[in-house]
């Protein structure tokens, strides 16, 4: 919402500077988001005054001018019409950037004889669109600044546009008067008082005005007058300058009326050319598909349900949004219907939406205008028109009526104190409360407050207390301490936000950067961790790189590390800890922290090279799990998912359904599908998946301990290649679930003399007395069942 | 016995290494040494003469042994000088590779943020991204045709052919998950709630998805004098500078009433943002007294209960404190960023140590 000082002035007899206007329209909670000083640019023009204009030797439409200036007398070259001696001008010298040619005045020759400056037409200042000559001031000292001048005699033209944002519920504030009116309840100055326009009818209209019953409910109230015999044309410079100001183009007359009054008392209108509409206009549902040519030159087809104006033609008009082209008004339009409505702001926003049409009037009605004001606004515009074009004015037709918004609240004066902790005294609620425009009526500390008609925010007590916080200024808030809980610090986490931090702060502190990757992928890359992606699908994507939610972590970090490979980087450990998507679904939605390495391994001169391989991902997925608390008996099975190398993968999990964690080399497609340069190896943790400890509390269980010597000995089994090594130690650990203790692989050695197909694997099986120290009898038969054991569970035998 | 003391002496001081000076020894003082063969012939001396001789070989003894001890000692230092120099190492040399993570400003942040709040009573409550249009809007009484609705520039989830529900959104804000806590917990209540948030916007300081955190306290006595307090005890401890100073200004927002904009004084003198000093005021959060409507909406009776609410940029505050100057590089994963910004695994923040 823009608007000029001037224009603001027109509502608000105020003293205050712009500086201090700027800064209580921000306290206010009318953000002010630009101040443009239009006067800045012009700063360098000066006043001269022509003494001699003399045609120019070699060209007939030019003139050699002597013109009295600040700097003495200067010669200046001229085209204009109506240079000629004796007029005080406005010079721009030598430097003087002139905005409207976007050119900086420089001491030139024309036609071989030297000119030393400009004399500006308001277009050249970008001041209108008047270009027939240069301009000639009734007034004005040689030497002064024009800016200077414009300030003393024609202020609406440089002073300073204001533009604030307008919070949603603020629909009184996109007119100037509503902003006044905030202005002077707080103190700002005066409110001038708006009057009711006096309109005599002369005539009923030809054209009636019916709304049909079905949409009663979003079109109220209708009023139309009918002024015959007007003459349109260019509106007057006021209109035209205050208009510009603002950013809108002046059209004609007729039409710069209804956008000034939008912009003015925030009542939207529109004008008919009355010898254009046929028969009567009809307020009415669309039925859908019918279609119109908008003002703005476009075609549009209406949607069902959306409220147009039609007459015998057909539509003439979106309702609330936008007139219609046909019926519009010209230079040539006598006869005029001028329109005020009121239109439901849900139906306003969902026709608006649908056509995508952001017009003032729509921009206006969703937000809420006036209803109350429906017919004086109309009243207002017509007298306007009748004043600066003539004609004469119909009866005023009105279909529908005013709806009633009357209401009132009740505000108890300590509410303020109690919900926003400012003392106010009660005169000064009753007297804010008034300025804004509620009638205030009872006895502190009980009032009630009957709300203006403009004000449909206002729907209870808490928006009464808002009214008496904001003009009162909530910069005077003074903080207060809250109550503080009367112990100590309890911890506040839950056992998920813990585990969640816990796994970041693990995955760190084994060297992994963590990441934050985007929740969103391409469908390609989501395809390639999901079977089904459509569930994750965004109905309106950013871009096609983010289309679907993303159903794991490994993706986005894949995506990362390639990033960081085009950069040049080598070795890439990266992690996240986030939320995967296994549906569309609130809730569809699980936590998972997941690792990346990738890179051929950094270079070591006190050792091999070596690449990071699944070992090293399944160490650090085991590091995490043992962090959340993982139970020690989670078993290493295949199967994890097809992202990964098949043989080179696997899943830690609690029996075959129920899955801790996956570790593995990232499956050759998606990395290449990915773009990323392998080996990469990862592995992707679903902390909810661990079980809690179902007993709560905090002792840990007596340490037992054997002051007996332990016994170690080391086994080598024989195997085929394809028996896995935690197979032999799930065996050997039954041979005496007692004594052994531990049983750990300590080597694995593939073919040479065992033959093709055939491993060995050597096993160190520790045994732990409790009573007494073993023997070598008992030693041995313990040796003997481990070996029973393996060989029976594997099909291997021992190593010779 | 003077020349025995000389001979042996000399020698033992002569000794090259271990073996020369255990033949001397050997020699010397061994079983069949000539010390030894003197003292046997103690036996043949007469009581007179014993009681002088005996004491003079014991001591000629003594002292052979100790100057072998000493010379065995020294002679074991040598060598091991001589193999600690031949050990010299260039430790000029780089080490070992070893990996060195990092945490994201946006994890740190939110965990400073919690520590914070954790200390004034605050729990966290979280909630899903993809959020019903209730739970994102209705329930925080922004309706259907509401213009703030499409200012939001939501995300919808697709639907699928015959569903005729309402899409659901990304949450385009941490606030349903207020509602969420509300249902959940009840009055009185403290919680913030930090999470991912989504809006179609992409340009210099705005990203599709950003992190926010939304704080809310319900009572029956609390103002918006105490959000006041709240915000700036936090902003202290936050940015970690005491004299820092907020100012409420008038604003609206469909879920608070009143409604404030929270700026942070601050001054951008010499290009630099100083937060606490100066006459500038940045905007660095919204706020207000919870709207009668959404506590109702969450199911806690209006009548009885009142409470405030705020809700701030993760990402953005991050930005302030750590002068960390583009969004979008947050979500970019260039490792130089990370390694740059980010935190060492074992710098969790708490209140007793920042």
């Amino acid at each position: 919402m823009k608007f000029t000082l001037s224009w603001l002035k027109r509502h608000l007899e105020t003293e205050a500077s712009v500086d201090e206007i700027v800064e209580t329209l921000t306290d206010l909670g009318l953000e002010v988001e630009d101040v443009e000083d239009r006067a800045a640019r012009l700063a360098d023009f000066t006043i001269g005054k022509v003494l001699e204009a003399e045609k120019h030797p070699d060209a007939d439409r030019l003139k050699v001018c002597k013109v009295e200036t600040d700097d003495g007398v200067t010669q200046i070259i001229c085209g204009a019409p109506n240079a000629r001696a004796g007029i005080t001008v406005v010079v721009a010298k030598p430097g003087t950037y002139v905005p409207g040619i976007d050119t900086t005045i420089q001491v030139g020759k024309i036609r071989g004889i030297e000119s030393h400056g400009m004399m500006a037409s308001e277009r050249e200042m970008e001041l209108s669109d008047e270009h027939d000559g240069i301009i000639e001031l009734q007034s004005g000292e040689v030497g002064q600044r024009f800016v200077d001048w414009l300030a003393q005699n024609d202020p609406a033209k440089v002073d300073p546009v204001i533009e604030i944002a307008i919070t949603p519920n603020r629909g009184d504030a996109l007119g100037v008067r509503g902003i006044a009116r905030d202005l002077a309840a707080r103190g700002l100055g005066r409110l001038r008082p708006l009057d009711t326009p006096k309109i005599e009818g002369r005539f009923d209209s030809p054209v009636a005005v019916t709304i049909d019953d079905d949409t009663r409910d979003g079109c109220p109230v209708f009023c139309l007058r009918m002024i015959r015999g007007v003459k349109n044309g260019p509106s007057p410079d006021w209109l035209q300058a205050q208009l510009r100001a603002i950013g809108l183009r002046p059209i004609s007359f007729l039409v710069d009326v209804t956008n000034w009054f939008t912009h003015d008392l925030n009542r939207p209108l529109h004008v008919f050319d009355a010898d254009v509409v046929a028969g009567h206009l009809r307020v009415h549902r669309a039925a859908g598909g019918e279609t119109i040519t908008a003002l703005d030159e476009k075609a549009y087809s209406l949607p069902g349900g959306a409220i147009a104006i039609s007459d015998a033609n057909g539509v003439e008009s979106i309702a609330g949004i936008m007139g219609g082209a046909h019926s519009g008004v010209t230079e040539q339009t006598v006869n005029v219907l001028v329109e005020s409505a009121y239109w439901d702001p849900v139906q306003i926003a969902t026709t608006g939406r649908a056509l995508k049409i952001n017009s003032d009037a729509r921009y206006r009605f969703e937000r809420g205008v006036d209803p109350a004001f429906t017919p004086n606004g109309l009243d207002h515009a017509v007298r306007m028109i009748l004043d600066h074009a003539g004609g004469e004015p119909s009866h005023m037709v009105v279909a529908g009526a005013v709806p009633e918004t009357a209401r009132s609240y009740e505000l108890n004066t300590d509410r303020v104190e109690s919900l926003v902790g400012m003392s106010i005294p009660a005169d000064e609620q009753r007297a804010t409360l008034t300025a804004l425009g509620f009638e205030v009526s009872g006895e502190a500390p009980s009032l009630s407050a009957a709300v203006p008609s403009w004000r449909g925010d206002v729907q209870g007590e808490a928006d009464l207390v808002e009214e008496v916080a904001r003009i009162a200024s909530l910069t005077k808030l003074q903080g207060k301490p809250m109550t503080r809980p009367a112990q100590v610090l309890r911890p506040v986490l839950t056992p998920m936000q813990m585990r969640e931090r816990t796994a970041r702060r693990t995955l760190a502190a084994l060297g992994y950067d963590e990441c934050v990757t985007y929740s969103f992928i391409d469908a390609a890359s989501a395809a390639l961790f999901a079977d089904e992606i459509e569930p994750l699908r965004l109905e309106n994507p950013i871009s096609s790189e983010m289309s679907h939610m993303r159903p794991a972590l490994l993706p986005g970090l894949l995506q990362a590390a390639a990033r960081n490979q085009a950069r040049g980087v080598e070795q890439i450990a990266l992690f996240e800890v986030g939320a995967a998507f296994h549906g569309g679904e609130p809730g569809e939605q699980h936590l998972l922290a997941t690792g990346l390495l990738v890179g051929p391994g950094p270079r070591d001169l006190h050792g091999t090279r070596r690449a990071p391989d699944v070992f090293d991902a399944k160490a650090d997925a085991e590091a995490v799990l043992a962090a959340l608390g993982a139970p020690a008996g989670a078993q290493v099975m295949r199967g994890a998912a097809d992202c990964w190398h098949p043989g080179r993968s696997g899943r830690i999990g609690l029996g075959p359904k129920k899955t801790l964690a996956v570790f593995g080399e990232v499956h050759p497609r998606i990395l290449r599908a990915l773009d990323v340069r392998g080996p990469a190896v990862g592995f992707t943790i679903w902390p909810a998946e661990i079980p809690f400890p179902k007993a709560a509390g905090t002792n840990r269980g007596a340490l037992q301990m054997s002051d007996l010597q332990a016994v170690e000995r080391d086994f080598a089994f024989v195997l085929d290649a394809g028996v896995e090594a935690q197979k032999v130690v799930m065996a050997a650990r039954g041979a005496d679930k007692t004594l052994i203790d531990d049983v750990r692989v300590f080597d694995e050695f593939v073919g040479g003399n065992l033959g093709e197909g055939r491993k060995s694997i050597a096993i160190s099986v520790r045994l732990q007395p409790r009573e007494a120290t073993l023997t070598d009898k008992e030693i041995e038969a313990v040796a003997a069942k481990v070996v029973e054991k393996v060989t029976k569970a594997t099909g291997g035998e021992l190593r010779g | 016995m003077d020349d025995l003391r000389e001979k042996y002496l000399g020698r033992i001081k002569e000794a090259g290494d271990e073996a020369g000076l255990e033949a001397v020894r050997l020699e010397a003082v061994g079983k069949k040494g000539e010390v030894a063969l003197l003292m046997r012939g103690l036996g043949k001396m007469t009581p007179e003469e014993r009681q002088v001789e005996g004491p003079r070989l014991n001591a000629l003894k003594d002292e052979i042994n100790a100057a072998i001890a000493a010379r065995k000692a020294s002679l074991e230092d040598a060598a091991l000088e001589a193999r600690l120099a031949e050990e010299w190492l260039d430790v000029t040399l780089p080490t070992r590779p070893r990996r060195q993570g990092t945490i994201h400003p946006v994890s740190q942040v939110t965990e400073e943020v919690t520590a914070i709040f954790a200390d004034m009573g605050f729990s966290v409550a979280e909630g899903p991204q993809i959020e019903t249009d209730w739970y994102n809007f209705d329930a925080l009484n922004i309706p259907g045709h509401h213009p703030a609705r499409a200012e939001m520039d939501t995300f919808y989830m697709a639907r699928a052919e015959g569903d005729d529900r309402p899409p659901h959104v990304l949450r385009t804000h941490t606030s349903p998950v207020q509602i969420r806590a509300m249902e959940e917990r009840g009055a009185p209540l403290r919680v913030i709630c930090p999470g991912r948030v989504y809006r179609a916007d992409y340009d210099q300081t705005h990203t599709p998805m950003f992190h926010q955190v939304e704080g809310m306290a319900i009572d029956r006595v609390i103002s918006m004098a105490n959000l006041k307090w709240c915000l700036e005890e936090f902003c202290r401890a936050f940015f970690e500078v005491d004299g820092i100073e907020l100012r409420f200004r008038a604003s609206h927002f469909p879920f608070t009433e009143p409604s404030a904009e929270v700026d942070i004084r601050c001054s951008w003198e010499g290009g630099t943002l100083r937060l606490g000093e100066g006459d500038d005021w940045l905007e660095i959060l919204g706020s207000g007294m919870m709207h009668p409507k959404v506590l109702k909406a969450g199911g806690i009776d209006p009548s009885q209960w009142q409470g405030f609410a705020f809700g701030m940029g993760i990402d953005r505050i991050a930005m302030l404190k750590y002068g960390i100057p583009d969004l979008r590089a947050f979500f970019d994963s260039d490792l130089r960023w990370l390694r740059h910004y980010g935190f060492g695994a074992l710098q969790a923040p708490t209140r007793h140590a920042g």
